[in-house]
């Protein structure tokens, strides 16, 4: 039982939280002020900065509080960097396109201040109870984001998509999580992991199903495939800066949470190696496959991320500080170029009738010469070619599966490696050997966007060159919760 | 007499079931939100016969939190439903087909 008043209660460890939170109910009310409205987007920077401070002063230093619901760790403060850094360059792309597009609404900014919060909640949790508020307040701002262009048509279809989907993963996910508190009689994941060995004939059954039922949770929320058919259609429909948000944040949180409740909570269950072997293969094989046929460059992106996700399950099936470090590294690099992939996007489709298929790029070699090297650089890094650190982060997760004697797993995922070259080839074919029929619109580039590329592009290469700090970075974060 | 807990299994289990299965066949968005609303309230009452049966309170305490989670799932639901009606004048899922499915 919780004795309440031994309960710690210490703001410190949720301060990164709590000033997402405050900037996200400030914007909300200077929002529709005539004098203030123009500061939304000032403010939601300025929260994500302190946020990121604060999350900074906790690295380094673990700590527990609320009863053990809130648990700060390394671990978590690389995930929580990840999300503040996603949703700093999401508001940085998204300013152009939603002023050309009618949507510069307050509430866009305070929806992913919100958002950003519920995955770092998540990122954080050792707590079952915890990690579903989290995944909650995650959620509800996406489904909204996802409808955000309330008069279009194929917005709201993945708004409510996404909604359907989402919500019923949820019922699947908490019922999981309550088969689980009747096995062990608790939520904590720590001390689940201890009663493991005390489970009775009885509690096994309800221990197994709910294991399942929250692997079908997840499952939905990080797109692996037999629950992936949403994907494709959310990241179509949605407006072009929420799908780059979509595909970053919430699927990096939902692998934070994987790795934290499969990697360790659960690491001793033996039924889930062959089963992450399985869901490994078959998501990385119909991602790719089922990309190769694709005339929507977005829709492409969706069953590539789709097969990006099947890559990270090999890192979780290899397991271990090798497996988890190398997941942890993939997910960073994968950020970094499928972000710089969705701005050079957004600078085709903010072009005057501008669209998201592969016709748009046709011709843009002549025109833009630097941009379709830019484009060809994050596609090289999306195939995983050297010297760009998608070769990088595909490398560390196949050494690490060849390491704990995963010789086929390791096979298939270099053979649907090459299988992918051939979609991601095409856009830079499309853009540097076919004419445009028609006269080539003016691209805008704001500085906004150009900095995100800036950024973007010098992640990619250098830490496809000097992989070594961030590799630490990522191993070290594991050694403080193992 | 107490009922056992399986008693309340069976019947969360079956509620899970009748939810799943609306979400899965229905075509009306009106339903679908209720079958899921469905599911979420099985869970409830899993975690309320898990609880009472182990004696703890966490269960209890956690219900509440799901309950306030439900009605903010609810809402956002229903002001979707109300958009997509404003535009299609229809809740039937099989007109939504702009996107591949």
């Amino acid at each position: 039982m919780i004795d309440i008043s031994t309960a710690v209660i210490d703001f410190g460890l949720i301060a990164p939280e709590i000033s997402l939170v405050a900037a996200a109910f400030i914007i909300l009310i200077i929002g529709y002020t005539k004098r203030l409205g123009k500061f939304c987007a000032l403010t939601a920077l300025l929260g994500i900065f302190v946020s990121f401070y604060y999350t900074l002063i906790q690295y380094g230093n673990p700590g527990s509080g609320f009863s053990g619901m809130v648990t700060s760790d390394d671990f978590g403060v690389v995930f929580r960097m990840i999300f503040l850094v996603t949703a700093l360059l999401t508001i940085l792309i998204a300013q152009n396109y939603l002023s050309l597009k009618r949507l510069n609404k307050p509430e866009f900014y305070a929806l992913i201040c919100f958002s950003t919060m519920g995955m770092m909640v998540m990122a954080n949790s050792t707590d079952l109870v915890v990690m579903f508020l989290g995944l909650e307040i995650m959620s509800v701002p996406l489904y909204v984001m996802a409808g955000f262009a309330r008069r279009n048509l194929a917005s709201n279809e993945s708004g409510i998509k996404y909604f359907i989907m989402g919500a019923f993963a949820s019922a699947f996910l908490l019922m999981g999580i309550a088969f689980i508190f009747g096995a062990s009689g608790t939520t904590d994941l720590k001390r689940i992991i201890a009663d493991l060995s005390y489970l009775s004939e009885f509690s096994h059954f309800y221990f197994y199903s709910g294991i399942a039922m929250i692997l079908i949770g997840f499952g939905f929320k990080v797109g692996v495939v037999p629950f992936h058919s949403w994907v494709p259609d959310v990241y179509q429909g949605a407006p072009t800066p929420i799908t780059a948000f979509f595909s970053v944040g919430p699927k990096a949180a939902g692998f934070a949470v994987l790795l934290r409740v499969f990697s360790f909570g659960f690491a001793e269950v033996e039924i889930l190696e062959p089963t992450f072997w399985v869901l490994a293969v078959v998501t990385m094989t119909v991602g790719n496959v089922l990309a190769l046929r694709q005339n929507n460059i977005k829709r492409m992106l969706a069953y590539s991320s789709i097969a990006h996700a099947g890559y990270i399950l090999i890192a979780l099936t290899a397991g271990g500080i090798e497996g988890v470090s190398s997941a942890v590294f993939y997910l960073i690099a994968y950020a970094l170029f499928n972000f710089g992939a969705f701005t050079v996007i957004i600078m085709m489709e903010s072009r005057s009738g501008g669209t998201t298929e592969f016709s748009e790029l046709k011709g843009l070699l002549k025109v833009h010469p630097y941009l379709t090297s830019i484009l060809a650089l994050f596609m090289f890094a999306l195939a995983g070619f050297p010297p760009t650190v998608g070769f990088i982060g595909k490398f560390y997760i196949f050494s690490a599966a060849l390491k704990n004697g995963f010789i086929w797993l390791t096979l298939i995922g270099v053979m649907n490696s090459f299988i992918s070259v051939y979609y991601y080839l095409r856009v830079i074919k499309v853009s540097c050997f076919e004419d445009s029929d028609s006269e080539f619109a003016p691209m805008s580039m704001t500085p906004a966007l150009m900095f995100v590329l800036f950024i973007t592009i010098l992640g990619t290469l250098g830490l496809g060159i000097f992989p070594d700090q961030i590799l630490e970075f990522s191993k070290t974060a594991l050694f403080a919760f193992l | 007499m107490t009922v056992p807990i399986d008693a309340y299994l069976v019947v969360g289990a079956g509620l899970f079931g009748i939810g799943v299965i609306g979400v899965l066949v229905s075509r009306n968005l009106i339903i679908l939100l209720m079958s899921v609303e469905l599911m979420l309230n099985a869970a409830n009452l899993a975690l309320i016969a898990f609880s009472r049966a182990l004696n703890l309170m966490d269960g209890h305490a956690f219900v509440f939190l799901v309950l306030t989670i439900a009605a903010a799932e609810a809402s956002v639901g229903l002001a979707m439903v109300i958009t997509l009606y404003r535009n299609h004048d229809t809740v039937n899922i099989d007109r939504f087909s702009i996107l591949k499915w």
